[in-house]
């Protein structure tokens, strides 16, 4: 690596720093932020007043907020992120690690279904602009975008579970227990719930930067050489329009970790969205805390990822910075 | 010109009609011409004058289609171009015909290595292994005039000046050894010195590889001298065509004649007004129905308003020219134009 990339990697990291340092005070705030006093909420109302005190210093909620901050901060990076204060005050970190791979597995799933399907689609649909195979599409990808994941998910619960009986009914599968295929049958249906509306969006975007990629002058070059339609889609036209598609997934994919909590609910899985609610309604803010942390820290370094990848997708971007 | 058995090219009765909302327009109408092996033509028009849609109907990238109609024939090496399948097609792109593109900044591909613009129609067409195919870019970077082409080959466009691009371009359009390559406005794009240079490497090249070149221009000055035979088009249609010399010495028809008058040269003096063509080409959703030139030249009588002249041997000329107009300037004739 040369000396100017080097230190672009650095500023890098440097500007990723501190984003994170913003987050964290984002999501320390959030104890503030959350309705109500967690003493009450754990101990339940109508209890003398010198308990709930008593409580609250216990947990250091008597102390000043930078002091909590700079405490909690300190916790967080050793890797403790602290303890749940709901029975059965388990470690936050180790709810944490065991609902991440569910929700992470779902969304990566969810796209890449998503991605399979709709790639196809935008180029069959931009390859033929305007055409009869185009305006169906088009439909399609606009009626599924207006359709509510929840009903989406329910119809596939009634038709493939119920109906059919193609996928069992919500138990499930850790990755971790040596049953591939029972766990990859188990996410296939909250995979592609959460596909239907990425796909949809994925296909509609990709189809724009194609048409307008289509009608370069480098495209007409690559067919005077006699190279085939599907070539030239795949070789000559994907890369230099999938800008806003890269950027779509990697927005999607920070959001997915987080917020499938309908989706989660639906299949009853054991996700970081339905962490995050329960604890947040049982007042549990440390968990929250942890849990919304987290779901930060990982949708940051993805965007991280995102922005570091044009450079590979346009080489006319790489030396900007330097 | 000599009389080979088979021209490399036939085009007989080329008309390209683009089907717009606001009503059929005949880009290219009714143009018949031919080209033997090895021998250059240039076209000549204004802009809108439809030299770039027969360069490419002639070539079989603008075919029938959804929005397009292509009618008459196009005989490439015996094989009717628009009668093949598209995979027909395409075998013969690269191979038998090739086209230069006019900017060679958009006609590279900016997310794809030099190397790789002529690799992959080699290994394509040749069927050339991965190496070999390498090898062959190389090659051909060299072949164009390239500097340092084993590094050029790994850079990527914007790396390169349009110049070099331009080069890169013709290098991809020589990569498969075609017969025939179309040059549409090669140099347009280009700085006033790269031109030249351009221009000589296409006609060393068309020279030393036996290659037929069509070098579509608007500009009658890079034609001159640098192609056997001269085509002239006005709004889609031929008006003259005649071996280059005999059109620059001899311009029948008042169009040509007109656009010779209007190339600078040296010898004039400093704001000397060149004389240009007054009036706009006419609009080819409604030409009009008699010579289309007629509107805007100062020889046109009623006929000329009312009927459109055909295309007929030029006179005094044995080598198969002819010129589109009912009152052809002829060479003793005094005219002003």
């Amino acid at each position: 690596m040369s000396a100017a990339a080097l230190r672009r990697l650095a500023l890098r990291v440097l500007e990723l720093a501190g984003v994170l340092c913003i987050v964290s005070v984002g999501v320390f705030s959030l104890v503030v932020l959350l309705p109500g006093d967690p003493a009450v909420d754990i101990l339940g109302p109508g209890r003398p007043p010198s308990e709930y005190a008593e409580l609250r210093h216990e947990l250091g909620l008597d102390q000043p907020l930078h002091t909590r901050y700079f405490d909690w901060l300190g916790g967080v990076l050793t890797g403790d992120l602290g303890r749940s204060v709901v029975p059965p005050q388990s470690e936050v970190s180790d709810r944490v690690v065991s609902a991440l791979p569910v929700s992470a597995e779902i969304a990566v799933l969810g796209l890449l279904i998503a991605l399979l399907i709709a790639v196809p689609l935008a180029m069959w649909s931009a390859y033929r602009e305007g055409g009869i195979a185009d305006r169906i599409i088009g439909a399609g990808t606009f009626a599924v975008l207006s359709v509510p994941s929840f009903l989406a998910g329910l119809l596939l619960v009634m038709v493939m579970v119920n109906s059919l009986g193609w996928f069992p009914r919500s138990e499930w599968v850790r990755i971790g227990d040596g049953d591939l295929l029972g766990n990859l049958h188990h996410a296939f249906l909250p995979a592609l719930t959460v596909a239907l509306v990425e796909l949809a969006m994925f296909a509609r975007v990709l189809r724009g930067d194609l048409i307008v990629t289509l009608r370069e002058d480098f495209i007409l070059a690559a067919r005077a050489k006699g190279m085939s339609p599907l070539r030239i889609l795949f070789t000559d036209a994907l890369r230099p329009s999938s800008f806003s598609l890269v950027t779509l997934l990697g927005l999607s994919l920070g959001r997915l970790i987080g917020s499938t909590v309908i989706v989660e609910y639906l299949f009853s899985l054991p996700g970081m969205g339905s962490l995050v609610v329960n604890a947040a309604n049982q007042g549990d803010y440390p968990m929250v805390q942890g849990a919304v942390l987290t779901i930060a820290v990982i949708y940051v370094v993805i965007n991280a990822g995102i922005d570091f990848s044009y450079g590979h997708l346009d080489p006319r971007t790489r030396r900007v910075h330097v | 010109m000599t009389s080979a058995p088979a021209p490399l090219l036939r085009a007989t009765d080329v008309a390209t009609v683009f089907r717009t909302p606001r009503g059929a327009m005949r880009a290219v109408d009714g143009v018949s011409l031919s080209l033997a092996r090895g021998e250059t033509l240039g076209i000549v028009g204004e802009s809108g004058s439809g030299k770039s849609v027969l360069g490419r109907t002639l070539m079989g990238l603008i075919t029938d289609g959804p929005g397009t109609s292509v009618t008459g024939s196009v005989l490439l090496g015996g094989k009717d171009v628009h009668a093949l399948s598209p995979a027909g097609r395409r075998a013969l792109w690269g191979t038998e015909v090739a086209m230069v593109f006019q900017d060679p900044m958009t006609s590279l591909n900016p997310v794809k290595k030099i190397g790789r613009h002529l690799s992959e129609s080699v290994r394509l067409h040749l069927g050339l292994s991965r190496a070999a195919s390498r090898e062959r870019a190389v090659e051909l970077l060299r072949q164009v005039g390239i500097p340092e082409p084993a590094r050029r080959a790994r850079q990527y466009p914007h790396e390169l000046s349009g110049g070099m691009r331009q080069r890169v371009v013709i290098a991809m359009a020589l990569a498969c050894g075609p017969r025939l390559l179309i040059a549409d406005e090669p140099t347009t794009a280009l700085d006033v010195t790269v031109q030249k240079q351009i221009l000589d490497l296409l006609q060393s090249l068309g020279e030393e590889l036996e290659m037929a070149t069509i070098l579509i221009s608007h500009d009658l000055g890079t034609i001159a001298g640098r192609t056997d035979r001269v085509a002239v088009m006005y709004a889609g249609r031929l008006v003259e065509h005649a071996r280059t010399t005999e059109v620059f010495d001899n311009p029948e028809h008042p169009y040509s004649r007109a656009l010779i008058a209007s190339i600078p040269h040296l010898g004039l003096p400093p704001h000397t007004l060149l004389p240009a063509i007054e009036g706009r080409p006419p609009n080819l959703l409604n030409p009009p129905p008699g010579c289309r030139f007629a509107p805007r030249c100062r020889l046109a009588t009623d006929l000329c308003t009312a009927q459109p002249p055909a295309l007929t041997a030029r006179a005094g000329d044995d080598t198969g020219g002819a010129v589109a107009c009912h009152h052809p300037l002829g060479a003793a004739k005094e005219a002003t134009v």
